[in-house]
């Protein structure tokens, strides 16, 4: 369990202290300060002093802190983290000293509901906008009856979900964001590919409908068994907590009653048949110790009536690099001192166009000669209505006590930033 | 009222604010009070005024006083007083949300005078109709718990909660389930710390019996993330009763594998490890452990730092059953930008994972490795090069070229630690690739680091009959012999000794030369006291000396584990802990257990968990090092001979010289270990050092005893005697420097 939970700034001030526990003194903070804002050597997430843990995660240049004294759970206490952030992000916006600064207030009463003598409690973020506001709310009669609904949604079985929501418009749409990862080796060969998907899913549905979804899926336990058919194989998927995960391990169905509003249905991943949307050919030559030679071509690798929107290739440069010159086609290309690469912008290539880029970096010479690391190039990108995995949402049903229709919209998102990765 | 304190200043012009007819005016002042809270200030002197405020319709302002209170009760105790009216008469309120904050603030108040208060709220409070109520209050019953265990065993709490645990709310059994461990948990360490003293009967206060487990079970798929945390750890605990039972939780735990949040699919993890020990079907346990594998893999796409957890707790799993991931070592490969301490991890994995069929993968990914930036990390790729080798057979050409390869790029850390790996793959395939030693040797001069020296040193004394200008090249290090380190020196010494007994014709005058420097310029005592030994052989029996220090070495091999089988198990029921993360027992960085040198060694419970685990620690941690433990017995007899010898001798004889190693620095591994810990240091190593001590006297028969004898008396206190042996130990491994 959490003792005690910080929020420090870059400086490691403290913006946020609370303690959950008695075998912590507010100086404990110092601490942290001293053994990790100001140590630049530290490369763990997880501290140990003594008896005490630190756990902590960056965000926007904060320190989220969690400590703890006993044999904690590392997972959970780090999920947590990652689960406060969401929750700040979804209330004040971004997350950043300012806004925790201006929000002070309204964040120790979110800490103080969401954990309790350190035990994460509530965190459904719809359930918490009910009742903590950044208005101020009076408790009063009208109050009370309210209140009790609020409490049987925090505790209920379906904590994600009020009772009494009401459209006029029932309506669910569903994206299905897929993130390609690549590393592809220098001779062009795929090392890994694979795709982190998940299905985001906004839900405007009134009273408790009972939702059945469909995919072209199929869970692969075993891998020996032969593929057949269109169905997409699925190493693994993560659910909701509104998914009933006994239904889907006996019968493969994933039913739910969804939270209302915007939420995570599932996560999945996907190794197999992974499509890669855009091919990156790079050629660099190293001319002496003088000069570097680029030429890059991007193929788009899909239908002609699809298009793939922002994308940024960054392509590293030696160290050493005084100038380039850059030739393009297509987009815009810069080269950018300060991070060492040539920053390739193509607002948009369609399906089956080709682009390329040609560039001559010249070097300075260097006394010691080192030899260049090539960093792999980066790719970015937003492909829409085309997944990587070729997953496909066959049906979306939804049922209500009092059967009313409702539209589903369905859409398609592959995207790639960061984790797109050619060598060369 | 009375005036405190002087008329001017922040807390002055708070204090007329808090005081002021205007709401606002309050509410604002009172959240500037949080605000000066917040970065420390001291404003305790405001209680008063700010406890005036307590009793209002405004929630917001109501949680704003209660935070207040939290933090100042502990030092205003009279005046927290004033506010039990104001929470006895919340605990009333129509409002359940109020009701729980009054319970839940009271708890946290830590003040001894508003404790007796608590009692009847939270009577009320454990049986209201609404269970949000119910669930704040199970958890105020293990706060009141941790303050005063015996106003809640008075109270009959205890059974309350047992109650509980068949509440038809799911967030109210996982609160109760947690409030109930986090009780046994305390009462288990009073009763272990203190085994005098009034120990409330706590001897398995939460004890899950067969009808607990099933009310779990359903509970279990109900309940938010973090409740199926708190009731799979409860779960964890539980011993089942036979096959069947094991059986059935596994089934019923397998789906939470699906669950969104990282902790709640590594407790599950958990759960099945644990209960998978009683499953007997074959088939079975094969489909639980073919459904824990994709799972672990999603992990990877967490955040790094639950990514950092998940791979650690893999890592952990893969040494009990290697299996596990076998086809998946592609979602292992190190993206560029991954943190540091991911990549690490990844490529400890990814060597564990390594077999015939993916070696060559794995080979072309570490050598891209080898390029980056990151000296750290780039090293450690290297070093696996060199574990790949050793563990498969087939391949070691493969990464002998591969090495070649990097040695050519002449970065100076990159050769450096190629030849440092090259010599294991030498000592695991004698006389194999010899072809190599050329190239090596042209690097002798970039090499500047003690390990790598002496490696290069110890392959040119191994293979000295095979190389033409062996004299020639050792007779640089003789040169330079003074300067050397103290690792180097003694690699020096033992190499320039083979190289005479394999070539005597040529060599007469490097060894007279090594030995008279070693013996009469050196300061180091454990280099003149081999170099006398090796003279004393040399001069009295030159058959036998060959016999000693021509001996052939034992095999390296990879060891499969890194911790002992007994804490591994035990670890991998801790699965998601800060234990498995680290992979020590808990008591090596958790308070109670954390006992200091002196505790552990004249404890009456001579076999405690804690010197138990402390050993397997140890143990574990010479299993880590097997591979360069083994290579420090260079030449088999002789080192050991000799380095218990000297060590012993030189602790014994000469102290001076010996605490100045003691104070001097030294790369010994168990600090490492230990480092970590930060300033629990001399507490552990001491610990940890005595069995190694125990492992080094029995390696070298009576000398390290005597070594340990001779020592005892010479150290000042505890601590130091302790590190004495450990210091020791670390110049033996330092010895060769194959570290």
């Amino acid at each position: 369990m959490i003792s005690a939970f910080f929020i420090f700034n870059q400086k490691g001030e403290v913006l946020i202290s609370r303690l959950f526990r008695t075998d912590f003194k507010r100086s404990i903070a110092d601490v942290f300060r001293i053994q990790v804002v100001s140590n630049p050597d530290v490369r763990s997430p997880i501290i140990t002093l003594g008896s005490t843990s630190f756990f902590h995660t960056r965000v926007n240049n904060l320190y989220v802190v969690a400590v703890t004294k006993s044999n904690a759970n590392a997972a959970l206490i780090f999920e947590f983290c990652y689960k406060f952030i969401n929750i700040a992000k979804s209330y004040f916006g971004k997350v950043d000293e300012e806004s925790v600064k201006n929000n002070f207030v309204v964040i120790y009463e979110l800490i103080d509901e969401i954990v309790d003598f350190g035990y994460p409690q509530n965190s459904e973020i719809d359930t918490l906008k009910t009742y903590i506001t950044t208005e101020s709310v009076v408790s009063s009669a009208v109050a009370v009856e309210e209140s009790s609904k609020i409490t049987a949604q925090a505790t209920g079985a379906t904590s994600w979900r009020r009772g009494d929501v009401k459209y006029k418009k029932n309506e669910a749409f569903v994206d299905v964001i897929e993130n390609v990862n690549l590393i592809m080796s220098a001779k062009g060969n795929v090392l890994r590919a694979d795709v982190d998907g998940h299905i985001q899913m906004r839900a405007y549905l009134s009273g408790t409908p009972e939702c059945k979804f469909g995919l072209n899926d199929k869970l692969v336990i075993d891998k020996s068994q032969g593929s057949g058919g269109d169905a997409v194989e699925l190493d693994d998927c993560h659910f909701h907590q509104c998914v009933r995960l006994h239904e889907f391990d006996l019968t493969r169905t994933i039913s739910f009653v969804p939270p209302d509003g915007e939420f995570e249905l599932m996560r999945y991943r996907s190794t197999t048949n992974v499509k890669l949307p855009l091919r990156v050919l790079p050629t660099v030559t190293e001319i002496g110790t003088s000069q570097v030679s680029y030429a890059v071509t991007v193929k788009a690798n899909f239908n002609s009536k699809l298009s793939a929107t922002n994308v940024v290739l960054r392509i590293p440069t030696p160290l050493n690099t005084t100038n380039v010159e850059c030739k393009v086609a297509n987009g815009k290309a810069k080269y950018v001192p300060a991070e060492n690469v040539i920053v390739w912008k193509i607002p948009r290539i369609q399906g089956g166009q080709e682009c390329t880029l040609s560039a001559n970096a010249e070097l300075t010479s260097m006394t010691t000669r080192q030899v260049w690391a090539r960093p792999p190039i980066d790719v970015d990108f937003q492909v829409l209505m085309f997944t990587s995995s070729g997953l496909i949402v066959r049906f979306l049903k939804v049922f209500e006590k009092s059967g009313y229709t409702s539209i589903k919209w369905v859409r398609y998102l592959t995207k790639a930033s960061g984790t797109y990765q050619i060598r060369f | 009222m009375s005036v405190r304190g002087p008329r001017k200043g922040e807390n002055y012009e708070l204090s007329i604010d808090l005081n002021s007819e205007y709401r606002d005016k309050r509410k604002d002042a009172i959240k500037r009070v949080i605000a000066a809270m917040t970065v420390g200030k001291d404003v305790s002197g405001l209680f008063p005024d700010v406890l005036k405020n307590m009793q209002t319709e405004d929630l917001e302002q109501k949680k704003l006083v209660y935070l207040y209170l939290m933090n100042y009760a502990k030092t205003q105790p009279e005046l927290v007083i004033l506010a039990v009216n104001t929470f006895v008469k919340d605990t009333d309120d129509p409002n359940p949300l109020v009701r729980a904050l009054a319970i839940r603030t009271m708890g946290c108040l830590r003040a001894e005078k508003i404790i007796d208060y608590l009692s009847d709220p939270l009577q009320k409070g454990l049986r209201d109709e609404n269970p949000y109520v119910r669930k704040t209050a199970a958890l105020c019953v293990a706060k009141l718990y941790s303050l005063k265990p015996e106003l809640v065993i008075e109270n009959g709490f205890l059974e309350q909660l047992h109650d509980m645990i068949s509440d038809a709310n799911p967030m109210v059994v996982a609160n109760t389930v947690a409030a109930l461990t986090d009780i046994h948990m305390t009462a288990t360490s009073q009763l272990s710390s203190s085994s005098a003293g009034p120990v409330p009967e706590g001897e398995g206060i939460f004890v899950i019996s067969p009808a607990i487990l099933s009310k779990l079970l359903i509970a279990l798929n109900e309940c938010s993330e973090w409740g199926r945390v708190a009731i799979l750890n409860a779960l964890a605990r539980y011993e089942a009763q036979g096959e069947k039972e094991s059986d059935h939780i596994c089934e019923r735990v397998v789906p939470q594998f699906q669950h969104a949040n990282g902790g709640v699919v590594l407790a599950a993890v958990k759960v099945i490890m644990i209960h998978i020990r009683g499953v007997q079907r074959p088939e079975l346990i094969k489909s639980l452990i073919k459904k824990m594998a994709p799972p672990l893999v999603t992990l990877l796409s967490s955040p790094p730092e639950v990514q950092w957890v998940a791979l650690r707790n893999i890592n952990l799993l893969l040494q009990k059953r290697p299996d596990i991931l076998q086809s998946e070592m592609r979602v292992f490969f190190c993206k560029y930008n991954d943190p540091l301490y991911v990549k690490v991890e990844k490529l400890d994995i990814m060597v564990r994972l390594a077999g015939e069929n993916n070696v060559e993968a794995l080979l072309s990914e570490l050598k891209e490795y080898s390029s980056e930036v990151d000296v750290d990390f780039v090293r450690k790729s290297i070093k696996a090069i060199g574990q790949t080798a050793v563990k498969i057979d087939s391949a070691a050409e493969r990464c002998v070229n591969v090495l070649l390869e990097l040695i050519n790029t002449r970065v100076s850390y990159v050769v450096q630690e190629a030849v440092v790996v090259m010599k294991d793959i030498f000592r695991k395939y004698p006389s194999t690739y010899e072809g190599v030693i050329p190239t090596l040797c042209s690097n002798l001069d970039e090499l500047d680091e003690p390990e790598a020296k002496a490696s290069l040193i110890w392959i040119i004394g191994e293979y000295a009959n095979k190389i033409d200008n062996a004299d020639e090249l050792l007779g640089i290090f003789v040169d330079s012999f003074t300067e050397e380190s103290y690792p180097v020196q003694l690699q020096t010494l033992t190499a320039v000794v083979k190289l005479f007994l394999k070539k005597p014709d040529s060599s007469q005058g490097v060894v007279q030369r090594v030995l008279n420097t070693a013996t009469k310029d050196c300061d180091s005592p454990d280099v003149r006291d081999r170099a006398y030994i090796y003279w004393r052989l040399l001069s009295s029996d030159p058959a036998s000396a060959k016999a000693v220090v021509l001996a052939d070495r034992p095999p390296i091999s990879i060891p499969q584990t890194t911790v002992a089988p007994a804490l591994l198990e035990k670890l991998l029921g801790e699965i998601s802990s800060l234990a498995s993360v680290y992979h020590k027992p808990e008591e090596t960085f958790v308070g109670k257990g954390r006992v200091g040198a002196d505790s552990v060694q004249r404890g009456p419970t001579g076999l405690s968990d804690a010197q138990r685990a402390l050993q397997t620690v140890a143990q574990g941690q010479q299993a880590e090092n097997l591979l360069d433990l083994d290579s420090d017995e260079v030449s088999g007899d002789t080192t050991s001979l000799g380095g218990g010898l000297s060590s012993g001798l030189a602790a014994m004889e000469i102290t001076p010289a010996a605490k100045n190693i003691i104070s001097g620095t030294s790369s010994n591994p168990l600090d490492d270990l230990v480092s970590i810990f930060g300033n629990s240091t001399p507490a552990m190593s001491s610990n940890v050092s005595s069995p190694v001590q125990q492992s080094q006297s029995s390696q070298f028969g009576g000398m390290g005893g005597f070594g340990d004898l001779g020592l005892s008396p010479t150290a000042p206190k505890p601590a130091g005697n302790a590190s004495s042996p450990q210091q020791q130990q670390g110049q033996e491994e330092d010895l060769l420097g194959l570290f």
